[in-house]
């Protein structure tokens, strides 16, 4: 199953669990021990981490480095599924897919997310945020930012986009929740796969027989007309937009209101100057890295030397974005806020060809609901010290997060 | 200073865009559109910026013969 030397120092097992606000210790350790660390999961097999800034770009930019979850020996963190399921879920899921396979469906969705579609749903974005805010400021106090805000924002947004009715989000929503928690239970997350995709499955259907004017309607005239697309494909494609489009933003807005109400100053700076929006969303994207390494499991398909390492064809290898985001290598005093770094090439949505297809979407989503949120509600402030983090969740977050003015 | 993109390789992230909006664009595609190939020395910080940023490494520059007209 692997190569790699299990040596006579004992491993740092594998995953670590953050600390709310940063890495773990474990992580400055590993980081200065080495570029790539092995580590040992919790099942016993040993795979390489990836803890450097520089290191992490070289390994996401590799052609040797593979993606492709149905590779006999993938070694993913959720492992122990048989291939006939992984098949099964993979169709259209270009996210475990390596190029060329991968490129002929991202190349389908890129106009969707460019920089100038972006900018097109600016506008729509706000009047949005002001929809909600509006709702929670007529509503009980303290409301909760995640349900009334963090959540429905990019929920809205990524139905619109897709052509998803927002009304039947509880059924997504819930089980979406299932999968991202999957380090927990694998059963579960494979069942809450199933249940996403068969859903999108009957929407595809419906698509098909009348398409829409929105990414899924599109897909069916521009492409399923023209035989570039199966129906399973296109079911993938949708279900990795939806989740993708759900857990992120929904998990970084809170986070990011909670980082910026701790660090008053800056706060404070960008209500005088709202063109350091930008700059500060990069910031956040980075000294928060909620995804760490979820997005970023690989496999090496031919030996690759790196840092005086040599990683053998067939081992596992984890790139550790909050280890690699809190490089000092990268970014003095990296646990330090500073709204003014240059930040902007942190891995916060990985490197190369994967990198996030959405990540315009969620600059403008963070971007705007930030700035609205602070100038619509000056005195926000937590109404609790006591917060529900997603601790050794995949992706990290805030179960709720209490707020009043 | 001469760009060279690469569309092939292009993932339509924006970077460049976003870095350099005089010099680089977006296709109808979303792909890596180069407005001015051989840019003012004036705009070579952000153009070198946008080439580490390029998270597909389409971008890549090559160093340009100095203009004879321009000798002393």
């Amino acid at each position: 199953m692997t190569t790699i030397d299990h040596g006579t120092s004992p491993l740092q097992s594998f995953p670590v669990q953050r600390c709310p606000f940063g890495p773990p210790a474990e992580y400055a350790r590993m980081r200065d021990e080495a570029p790539v660390v092995r580590v040992r999961l919790p099942d016993g097999r040993v795979l390489w981490v990836v803890t450097r800034h520089a290191e992490a770009q070289r390994i996401l930019t590799d052609p040797r480095i593979s993606t492709d979850t149905t590779r006999e020996d993938f070694t993913s963190i959720s492992g122990g599924h048989d291939n006939e399921t992984m098949a099964k879920l993979h169709a259209g899921m270009f996210i475990d897919m390596d190029p060329p396979e991968h490129d002929v469906y991202r190349r389908m969705l890129i106009s969707e997310f460019s920089v100038k579609r972006i900018k097109a749903m600016r506008p729509g974005i706000e009047a949005t945020a002001n929809e909600l805010i509006d709702a929670m400021l007529a509503g009980d106090r303290p409301a909760d930012l995640v349900a009334e805000f963090g959540l429905p924002l990019p929920s809205l947004v990524i139905c619109q986009l897709l052509g998803v009715p927002y009304e039947e989000r509880a059924y997504f929503q819930s089980r979406t929740r299932q999968l991202v928690n999957f380090g927990s239970d694998p059963e579960a997350a494979i069942a809450a796969t199933e249940q996403i995709r068969a859903y999108l499955d009957d929407l595809v259907t419906r698509a098909e027989g009348d398409p829409g004017d929105n990414l899924i309607g599109r897909l069916v005239t521009e492409r399923r007309a023209t035989g570039e697309l199966s129906h399973d494909a296109l079911v993938g494609m949708t279900f990795l937009l939806l989740i993708a489009g759900h857990e992120t933003t929904a998990n970084m807005l809170p986070l990011s209101v909670l980082t910026l109400l701790r660090n008053p100053g800056q706060l404070a700076e960008l209500r005088d100057d709202p063109s350091l929006w930008p700059g500060a969303v990069e910031e956040l994207l980075r000294i928060l890295s909620i995804t760490d390494w979820a997005a970023f499991d690989r496999m090496a398909i031919a030996d690759i030397e790196i840092g005086g390492t040599t990683i053998r064809a067939g081992d596992g290898v984890y790139v550790l974005g909050l280890a690699a985001n809190w490089d000092e290598r990268a970014y003095p005093k990296p646990g330090d806020l500073d709204i003014h770094r240059r930040a902007r090439n942190h891995v916060a949505f990985g490197f190369g060809v994967h990198q996030c297809l959405g990540q315009n979407l969620a600059r403008a989503e963070l971007e705007i609901a930030l700035r609205v949120l602070f100038d619509r509600i000056p005195d926000l402030r937590a109404a609790t010290e006591d917060f529900n983090f997603k601790i050794g969740a995949p992706i990290f977050g805030l179960y709720d997060l209490p707020v009043t003015w | 200073m001469r760009i060279i993109a690469d569309k092939h390789t292009c993932i339509g992230s924006g970077q460049c865009v976003l870095t350099a909006p005089d010099v680089f664009d977006s296709d109808d595609d979303g792909l890596v559109d180069v407005l001015d190939s051989e840019p003012d020395p004036a705009h070579e910080p952000s153009v070198r910026e946008a080439v580490a940023l390029c998270p597909s490494r389409a971008l890549s520059l090559a160093v340009t013969a100095p203009d004879p007209r321009r000798a002393h």
